[in-house]
């Protein structure tokens, strides 16, 4: 895309530059080096002037004006405070006014230390009060989410926090209520701050008005250390800070990547940290001759390993999971096709096909930075296929709203029903049950006519036969660029690692081959409840199971070998998201005995008399072609539906645990249908009613949804209210009534 | 200078506000004639004769048309502002219940030449009466085929609709009030973009007050000339001047621009008698006070600059000499801090605080350097905030000074009320009437 | 009485009246207030719903407005003018008096649900000074005794006149005229003395505007 950028000259404090045509005031001043004091502005969010904080003297013009919404023009004189008695003095009187009524409780609050008001009241404010009543107070705080605290007294009405819900996160759930000086930010009294995305507004609080459950009072920011750090929760790739208190993690925070994350997260990404202290496992463990699980050194454990692992290395399966670094999963790839000589590797924890496999061989590994962000946000339309982006990779979500938005990219979305999150992305819905996609993508071609169009395929395409190939070829005929977005942060890399199945088993494989063909197992951060499969029945089969694992699982109770090893925070490493961008990270809570699962995948390898080499597995790879899979037809009987499923972004996932604030804010299950399969199946809006299937059962109030595919019952998978964790397609059956 | 009735012409026969009232003395005339003479030629009409907006800020009203950009393909919508709450204000609302339909038909006359298809007329909610009336005039100007598809074979389509605000005198600024019709708190608007540009729903708009439509069909009618006949050069043409306070018949007068306030006062029977003007305010408490000495300054725009205040809405009020200054200004402030949106730092927090100590004052319990700070807060609010209700919330405390100053001094000592006795300025203190 | 399916057809009828249907949020609570006498939770959602906006964005807007109540506005809803143009000419010792009298102040209902009192800013009716309103309805150029007598006749159910307008319906009727829709009353009310003073001494002194020149 070619811009033809205008250019003014305009003269900031003396300082002449040259700047392109509609840049604000401010920014020119900050590209200047010239910090304007600011509350209601926010780069990445329309501008207000309601603080009125910003206000310069622009030559010519008998007032000050907001130097946050005024664009430059050619020739223009700005004088800010350092030059201006103008605006130094209505910086000055609007300070005053917002201190008036401001508590004067800094050293008992959180924001206290990194507080633009604090500052700014330092730089631009007087010593001493002229204000000698009583100030405004509010009864306090109030409880905008289960999550995210409002002390009131201390809002300057900047509205940052209600504009980035209506304007970046689509979820007006808080709002400016009443007026002059009562106005207040609020939820209405039936409806909480629902939205994944409400921990950013803390963040962008310019006050301590915004806190959230989870760090209010937990420390001062001068006693915190900050890194750098990229999140480990799903694809996205965010840019985080994680703030370290005497080795402990107390916050993370959203940290500026304008061309991934923009200055942005999901509430997952900031909350969902405390598993990496809770519940760790502290020391290797061996099987003894009793067989019982018990503590070993570190050498015993390696010898035993690597004792066990010899006997039959290549018939040994090597399941890692999705939440391996780029680091760690090529030292996989190395241990199990170099140093075990066994091609049976998979890195999916999920319900897997050979049709995936060829699919992800030919389009998506090796690829490297191909479909970006910014690629997104200027395309022409988008077509999601199995991927529902609030719940699978909120910041693709966020980029899409924004050019859905800004730029009138029209979002199409292959699924049962249009979501809450299609509706805030103005996207379309091109129906199509579960299992019945194919024909839906044969279809969309028409709607990437324009050569700038993307289709972005989530890993639950895998659960259709046909629909990858079917990706594959409309990406083909229309020459629409094609991007995967699966839903871990580990995926990408481990599938450039080399981690999946060519020329051996796939996950599903060796779970049925253990204790025949396969005889050992290496399972990395694999749940026994993630995979298509009976994984702990297959542990009980094999000869020799070796676990590498943060804590305790069902896996690392019946493996001989138990390893732990290093979370995040204690490593370095890089995922790699699913735009093929490198995210390094570095050690946050440096912990003494920590290793990498690469650290000790190459102790048991120099143990074997190895060494695990790095291999560059897709220069020589030979790819399966990509053919369709065979279709299967479900057919449903009386009380019965085909279910469609996935995750919401707030679910049970085990690294959510341990943060009651973050799980109080999940969305609750529900159990949607058409408004014809609710009549057939007995069901009324806002009932109950239970979905069953392989003996587990959903059960949750039903939302009778309009437009939604018929024959079909979605709820989520494993989430708050809901059980099931199986794949879409899937026959299930329905009944009214059950308690939720 | 003579009374010139135009608008309120035929207010006294019973049927004035209704269709065959207002036709049987040439209403409906005007339109017509509007529609054989071309939109553009209609612009150029209004810009000619100078007419001035009648809502306060007397922006040339023609000017103000020829913004709106034509042939853009986009929607046009003409806004009429009716939410007549400025303080001293009472012109808007009397003329809605007596004479709507000049409203209505200078709607269609300015909706044309604007190419609106669409326009609402945003009335305040606390008038029913006045609702009714308008809501009236609109059924029967539709029922007349005045209003809706294909205006007298003309090709012009033109729908109306009366909408009621709900308590906010800030919806009064255009910007504001835009926001407000289209369902949200009623905060005004950054500008850039101009509501000419990107108004209601984001089309070219134009916002213009009742009186200064009402004008219109008379204008047309009647000719630039005839229009120029009254008031001066710079201030064109006759106003609905409502003359309150402390007079003998307050009420609503209707002369050129460049009457004088002792002519309109005279007009209105004077003060009570053994009482004297301390005060008066040419068009709203936004505007600065005068005082008895200023009486011979004709009311025009740039008349009353030059004295030291604004015409406002040219709507008088006369306080006697019974007025304790002190709590006039406070009950000003208060409503402008009850009438804040909230919006911007000054005006949200300025007037809180200058309520706050006028209040001290009011009750007997002021410092002299609050006095200074009270300036002081009034110069802050003042072009810093984000619209003219920050401005207009730091005039009457400066203004008051001006004059009063010992008053706001003896009020560090002694409450206003026992200065100035409050059942001596009320109208039923036995004062002839 | 409370919302009804009537209610959201009354609610559809507003929103068809504009090209963008959220322009009837105001209108809307206006109906709201019409079946509820205040805008309640219930009818914040039945917004929300017909709107398609969160109760948020529907609370923001309805506590803006000083004529949306929180509570039960009373079956005859007192405004007194305390603005000084009606304040100090007699509308500040009306409010005192009257509210003496009810036992109630600003904001605030009598036990029995029949009146509730605000102080109110500005009526555009100066010349009119002091005023008061019953359900928005002007009541002119009050004094204190005809401010209680005014009351006092409603409370007991007996007819009372707006002085420009018609007799004194309850504050739900007049909320539903607000929300646009006609109740027939046009024909009340002429214009009194203040409205046609000028008009009076024009004639009195035989002054007029000059005819146009054809």
């Amino acid at each position: 895309m070619t811009v033809t950028t205008q250019t003014v000259t305009v003269t900031v404090d003396a300082v002449t530059v040259e700047v392109p045509a509609g840049t604000l005031i401010i920014r020119v001043a900050e590209m200047l080096g010239t910090a304007i004091p600011r509350f209601c502005d926010h780069p990445l969010l329309e501008p207000v002037a309601a603080c009125r904080m910003c206000l310069v003297e622009i030559e010519g013009q008998g007032k000050p004006q907001p130097s946050c919404a005024v664009t430059v023009t050619d020739g223009m004189v700005i004088k800010t405070q350092h030059t201006s008695e103008m605006a130094e003095k209505a910086q000055a009187g609007v300070m005053e006014f917002l201190l008036i009524n401001h508590p004067l409780d800094c050293p008992i609050c959180d924001k206290g230390g990194e507080c633009p008001l604090q500052n700014q009241a330092m730089t631009s404010g007087a010593g001493e009060s002229r204000f000698t009543g009583v100030k405004r107070t509010f009864p306090k705080p109030i409880n905008v989410s289960a999550q995210v605290l409002l002390d009131r007294e201390r809002c300057v009405s900047c509205a940052r926090c209600t504009r980035f819900a209506d304007e970046i996160a689509g979820d007006p759930f808080i709002e400016l209520l009443e007026r002059g000086a009562k106005q207040q930010v609020g939820t209405s009294e039936d409806q909480p701050f629902d939205s994944y995305f409400s921990g950013n507004t803390i963040q962008i609080c310019p006050v301590g008005a915004l806190t959230s459950a989870k760090y209010r009072f937990r420390s001062r920011p001068f006693d915190l250390i900050s890194t750098p750090s990229a999140c480990e929760h799903c694809a996205s790739g965010c840019a985080l800070r994680t703030d370290v208190r005497r080795n402990t993690v107390m916050r993370r925070l959203a940290w500026d990547a304008p061309e991934v994350n923009e200055e942005w997260n999901c509430d997952k990404g900031r909350f969902a940290f405390p598993y990496t202290t809770e519940g760790r496992l502290t020391h290797p463990l061996v099987r003894d001759e009793d067989g019982n699980l018990v503590p070993a050194s570190w050498p015993e454990a390696i010898r035993v390993a690597a004792a066990g692992l010899a006997k039959s290395g290549t018939a040994t399966g090597v399941l890692t999971g999705g939440r391996v670094t780029v680091e760690d999963a090529q030292s996989y790839a190395g241990f199990a096709r170099g140093v075990l000589g066994t091609p049976d590797v998979d890195f999916r924890a999920r319900a897997v096909s050979s049709e995936e496999t060829a699919f992800l061989a030919n389009h998506v590994a090796g690829k490297g930075l191909d479909v970006t962000y910014g690629d997104l946000e200027s395309a022409a339309a988008v077509l999601l296929v199995g991927f529902e982006p609030e719940d699978e990779s909120p910041i693709v979500f966020l980029r899409l709203r924004k050019a859905a938005l800004k730029n009138g990219t029209k979002v199409y979305s292959v699924a049962p029903y249009a979501t809450a999150g299609l509706a805030k992305m103005k996207g379309k819905l091109l129906t199509a049950g579960p299992r019945e996609e194919v024909a839906t993508i044969n279809g969309a071609a028409e709607f990437l006519a324009n050569p700038n169009s993307i289709i972005l395929v989530g890993e639950r395409a895998a659960q259709t036969p046909g629909a990858l190939s079917a990706v594959a070829e409309l990406a083909t005929k229309t020459g629409a660029r094609l991007a995967w977005i699966p839903r871990r942060a580990g995926d990408r890399g481990a599938l450039d690692a080399g981690l999946l199945p060519i020329g051996g088993r796939n996950t599903t494989e060796i779970i049925s081959a253990t204790g025949s063909a396969i005889k050992n197992l290496v399972i990395g951060g694999v749940g026994a409840e993630d995979v298509d499969g009976d994984l702990v029945a297959a542990i009980e089969r094999a000869s020799f199971v070796v676990s590498l694992e943060t804590r305790h699982t069902d896996v690392t109770a019946l493996a001989d070998v138990v390893f732990p090893v290093a979370v995040v925070t204690e490593k370095r490493g890089t995922f790699r998201n699913w735009e093929g961008r490198d995210r390094s990270f570095d050690v946050v809570a440096p912990t003494p005995g920590a290793l990498s699962d690469a650290a000790v995948l190459g102790e048991i390898a120099r143990e074997l008399g190895s060494e695990i080499s790095v291999i560059d597995f897709w220069a020589s790879a030979a790819k399966p072609a990509l053919s369709a899979g065979a279709a299967e037809n479900s057919t449903i009987g009386a009380g019965e539906a085909i279910l469609s499923t996935w995750r919401h972004l707030l679910d049970k996932g085990t690294l959510q645990s341990g943060e009651p604030y973050l799980a109080a804010t999940s969305r609750v299950a529900v159990v949607r249908v058409s408004p014809n399969t609710a009549q057939s199946l007995g069901l009324v809006d806002g009932g109950s009613a239970s979905v069953t299937c392989c003996g587990n059962t959903a059960t949750a109030p039903v939302i009778v949804t309009g437009g939604m595919v018929d024959g079909v019952v979605w709820v989520p998978a494993n989430s708050e209210g809901s059980s099931l964790n199986i794949p879409s397609g899937c026959v299930v059956t329905v009944k009214a009534g059950g308690n939720a | 200078m003579t009374l010139t009735p135009v608008l309120t012409k035929y207010w006294d026969e019973a049927d004035s506000y209704k269709i065959s009232g207002y036709m049987r003395n040439g209403g409906y005339t005007a339109f017509k004639k509007a529609f054989a003479t071309g939109p553009d030629e209609i612009i150029n009409i209004v810009k000619d004769s100078g007419l001035r907006g009648r809502g306060g800020a007397g922006f040339p009203t023609g000017l103000k048309w020829s913004f709106v950009p034509q042939n853009d393909g986009k929607p046009h919508y003409l806004v009429v502002n009716a939410d007549e709450s400025e303080p001293g204000a009472c012109k808007d609302i009397p003329l809605m219940m007596a004479n709507p339909h000049s409203l209505i038909e200078g709607v269609i006359i300015a909706a044309y030449a604007m190419r609106a298809n669409h326009a609402f007329i945003y009335i305040r909610g606390e008038v029913p009466h006045v609702f009714r009336r308008v809501n009236n005039a609109i059924r029967e100007a539709y029922a007349a085929g005045y209003l809706g598809k294909n205006i007298m074979g003309s090709g012009f389509d033109l729908e109306v609709v009366l909408h009621a605000g709900a308590g906010a005198y800030i919806c009064g600024e255009e910007t504001a009030l835009l926001d407000s019709l289209e369902g949200r708190r009623g905060q005004p608007r950054l500008k850039p973009p101009f509501p000419a540009v990107a108004g209601l729903y984001a089309s070219p708009s134009c916002v213009n007050n009742v009186e200064t439509i009402a004008n219109i069909p008379y204008l047309i009618n009647n000719g630039v000339d005839w229009f120029k006949s009254f008031g001066t050069e710079k201030s064109p043409g006759f106003k609905l001047f409502a003359v309150s306070g402390h007079v003998n018949r307050p009420g609503i007068y209707e002369a050129p621009l460049g009457i004088t306030m002792r002519e309109l006062l005279e007009h209105a029977g004077g003060v009570r008698d053994g009482k004297t003007v301390k005060f008066w305010l040419p068009g709203g408490s936004s505007v600065p006070m005068l005082t008895a000495d200023l009486l011979d300054t004709p009311l025009t725009y740039e008349d009353i600059a030059a004295a030291g205040s604004m015409l406002g809405t040219g709507t008088p009020m006369i306080f006697d000499n019974t007025t304790s200054v002190v709590r006039a200004v406070t009950g000003w402030i208060s409503f402008y801090k009850h009438e804040s949106c909230g919006k911007c730092t000054p005006c949200r927090e300025g007037t809180w605080w200058l309520s706050d100590v006028l209040h001290r004052f009011e009750a007997g319990h002021g410092t002299e350097s609050d006095l200074d700070k009270l300036i002081d807060i009034c110069a802050q609010i003042a072009g810093r905030s984000f619209c003219a209700l920050g401005d207009a919330a730091a005039t009457p405390f400066p203004a008051a000074m001006k004059y009063f100053r010992d008053e706001f001094v003896q009020a560090t000592s002694t409450p206003a009320n026992e200065s100035y006795d409050p059942t001596a300025s009320t109208i039923f203190a036995g004062a002839t009437r | 009485m409370s919302l009804t399916e009537n209610t959201r057809v009354q609610a559809r009828e507003i929103m068809a009246r504009y090209p963008q249907a959220r322009s009837a949020l105001l209108p809307m609570l206006h109906l709201v207030q019409a079946e509820e006498g205040y805008v309640s939770a219930d009818g914040i959602a039945l917004c929300a719903d017909e709107l398609a906006l969160t109760t948020a964005e529907v609370a923001a807007v309805a506590t803006f407005y000083t004529m949306y109540h929180r509570k039960p506005a009373g079956e005859y809803h007192i405004g007194v003018c305390i603005n000084p143009g009606c304040g100090i000419l007699g509308g500040d010792s009306i409010w005192e008096k009257l509210s003496a009298r009810l036992g109630i102040g600003h904001d605030e209902v009598t036990a029995d649900g029949k009146v509730s009192l605000e102080r109110i800013e500005c009526q555009a009716a100066c010349t009119h000074a002091p005023v008061m309103t019953a359900n928005w309805e002007f009541l002119d150029n009050m004094t204190p005794e005809s401010a209680i007598e005014v009351v006092e006749k409603l409370v007991r159910g007996e007819e009372v006149m707006s002085t420009r307008g018609p007799h004194i319906r309850t504050f739900k009727e007049n909320e539903f005229t607000l929300a646009g829709f006609d109740d027939g009353l046009v024909d009340f009310g002429e214009s009194d003395e203040q409205m046609l003073a000028g008009l009076k001494r024009a004639k009195e002194l035989g002054q007029s505007a000059p005819e146009a020149k054809q």
